[in-house]
């Protein structure tokens, strides 16, 4: 009897504990939401928690009149999609043959790669050959320096040599060559970690900054997070300029950068539930192989 | 000549050369596409990832934009002098351990605990629904991250000092405050990877043998004991693997994070390797300076790896090679 209360008591705890972490983990998300359709006075009054006070869709307005907000949005949508086809294409063309036991040299290639992974030239180097190359202010530098990950390109390569052999044994025998089987026996085979690393791929050039704000100095360019980092960020926010002491300048209401903000975030949040169970078994497979 | 090169010398066995040059043209013509495969993907890693390694001559130079990398002068080590006489690049790299450090001590240990309370829910619904809520974070840019932050940790109007002023004390200057920031540094990168850090540790937990539970609740364990005499140390090669690596990984630190939490206020602080490159490269032009930074990081960042690789291997768990 006591162990069954001490039990239920337990059960009950964690339970509770982990309430409450979801709730610290939604906070943050509600609180801007809750801004973003406040009005500015009640803002300033301090009365937004997590819920709007005096209703106000001004700031969202502000938000997509702007046009250079909304072409960034359909710009960054875009080059998602391309760079996201591009890497695939190139991690499956890499990974294929390094799975082949037989090729010669293939110790070479894997070493060659893996070093990639614990050295590399830094930001400095990188960005004397992007503009040695002529890609700065196009839209090659967002597309080419990050199309191959070393780290998605050992977990396809160990994906595609779990395969069993003797399906590629007998398409040999068929008379069938290494392309043909690549496409249509193994990459068929492969769907589930291909959509995962797709959505590696995908994520990460959605959220990409830092790539955008070195390389690119044209409005055209500007990756939704860039975006965002200049409205946010360029303004500075009322207390740190009090502070310093600083001239106010252009300052931008809490509102529509928070507005802003959701129209950076919703697109991930409307799309990652789906998505939830690709990126974890895609983790499951780099752990094992890690 | 022909493709079978029949040879003509008298010492060796023309079978032995035919029946090899046979398998080498054989061998070629099976495998040719895999090398034509392999020909873009080469192409990049030499292209995007060895050629800017030449690149690093440029810390050894007096670097000129227009004279390029090759007619630039050299100057031997005389920019590597000039960084470590300077008192930037020391505040960087102490930054940059010191965040490392802290989120080590405290990120490294939530995700296990946050592992354990998951495995140990009995609502299997509600567990779900949890982990689709904690792992969101993680795909949430740094960007949104720290906009995210201006708003809620805002001494006037921000959510928590508007909690913390109703208990009665002062607003807390979370952002401004170079002690506070740490702090609130800290605290999000946890509130970002705690969720998403479970995962490896909740498939550990998961392939921990059912059996050594049976025979715990046979003796009369209960949870917790049950928690801290199987749980624990049937996770333990995770834990270490993930400490070792984590530990490794010291001098490196990424730029979004640091960028999106920054201000000129608490830069005492918050400025580490990444952020001091891309100031005084990218933004003041001192490229030679910014090189030689990043080659430091970079030769003691591979010190780091290859130690703690070393010490892995030696307490009998498999490397990351």
């Amino acid at each position: 009897m006591k162990s069954d209360f001490k039990n239920k008591a337990f059960d009950y705890t964690i339970t509770v504990i982990t309430f409450i972490l979801v709730v610290i983990c939604l906070v943050p998300l509600l609180n801007i939401a809750a801004v973003s359709f406040s009005s500015n006075a009640a803002i300033m009054a301090r009365k937004v928690l997590l819920w709007p006070v005096g209703w106000s869709f001004y700031a969202y307005q502000a938000v997509f009149k702007d046009m250079e907000m909304i072409r960034s949005l359909f710009f960054t949508i875009g080059l998602t999609l391309a760079f996201t086809v591009l890497s695939m294409f190139m991690t499956i063309l890499a990974a294929y043959p390094l799975t082949k036991k037989q090729l010669k040299g293939r110790n070479a290639f894997l070493v060659l790669i893996v070093i990639t992974m614990y050295f590399s030239g830094g930001m400095i180097p990188d960005y004397i050959l992007i503009k040695n190359l002529g890609m700065l202010d196009t839209i090659w530098c967002l597309l080419l320096p990050g199309m191959l990950s070393a780290f998605n390109l050992i977990i396809l390569k160990t994906f595609f040599s779990n395969l069993p052999e003797s399906l590629e044994e007998s398409a040999f025998l068929d008379g069938a060559n290494h392309a043909t089987i690549l496409f249509r026996i193994v990459l068929p085979l492969s769907t589930p970690v291909l959509a995962t690393l797709s959505l590696f791929y995908a994520v990460g050039r959605w959220n990409g900054f830092m790539d955008a704000l070195l390389y690119t100095t044209r409005n055209d360019l500007y990756t939704l997070q860039l975006k965002l980092y200049q409205i946010v960020y360029n303004s500075m926010s009322l207390e740190v300029s009090q502070v310093e002491g600083s001239w106010a300048g252009d300052l931008i209401p809490e509102s529509m950068r928070a507005a802003s903000v959701m129209f950076a975030t919703v697109p991930i949040l409307l799309v990652y539930p789906w998505l939830q169970r690709y990126f974890i078994s895609g983790v499951m497979i780099g752990a094992i192989k890690g | 000549m022909s493709d079978y090169g029949i040879s003509t010398t008298i010492n060796k066995k023309p079978s032995t050369k035919i029946k090899q040059k046979k398998g080498l043209g054989l061998y070629l013509r099976n495998n040719w596409i895999l090398y034509l495969f392999l020909v873009l993907p080469m192409l990049y890693f030499l292209i995007f990832k060895y050629a800017p390694m030449y690149g690093i001559l440029v810390a050894f130079k007096d670097y000129n934009m227009f004279d390029g990398i090759m007619k630039s002068p050299w100057n031997n080590f005389a920019t590597f002098k000039e960084i470590f006489g300077m008192a930037d690049f020391y505040r960087a790299v102490r930054n940059t351990f010191l965040l490392n450090l802290l989120d080590v001590i405290f990120g490294f240990p939530a995700p296990i605990f946050l592992a354990i309370i998951l495995s140990e829910l009995k609502y299997r619904r509600f567990k779900k629904f949890s982990q689709t809520v904690l792992y969101m974070p993680h795909f949430l840019s740094w960007i949104i991250i720290g906009s995210i932050s201006l708003q809620l940790f805002s001494a006037q109007t921000g959510i928590i000092n508007i909690a913390v002023t109703a208990l009665g004390f002062e607003p807390i200057k979370f952002l401004t405050n170079r002690f506070s920031w740490i702090a609130t540094y800290t605290s999000l990168g946890i509130w970002q990877s705690v969720g998403w850090n479970t995962i490896i540790y909740l498939a550990a937990i998961a392939g921990i043998n059912s059996e050594l539970y049976e025979a715990a609740v046979v003796d009369g364990a209960g949870r917790l004991r049950k928690i801290w005499h199987i749980t624990l140390p049937g996770i333990k090669p995770t834990i270490i693997i993930l400490l070792i690596l984590q530990l490794g990984r010291m001098v490196a630190i990424g730029f979004d994070r640091p960028i999106a939490m920054t201000n000129n206020l608490v830069i005492e602080n918050s400025d580490v390797i990444s952020t001091f490159v891309y100031r005084v490269g990218l933004q003041a032009f001192q490229f030679s300076i910014a090189t030689a930074v990043g080659f430091f990081q970079s030769v003691v960042g591979m010190i780091f790896l290859v130690t703690t690789n070393y010490i892995a291997e030696k307490s009998g768990e498999q490397g990351i090679w």
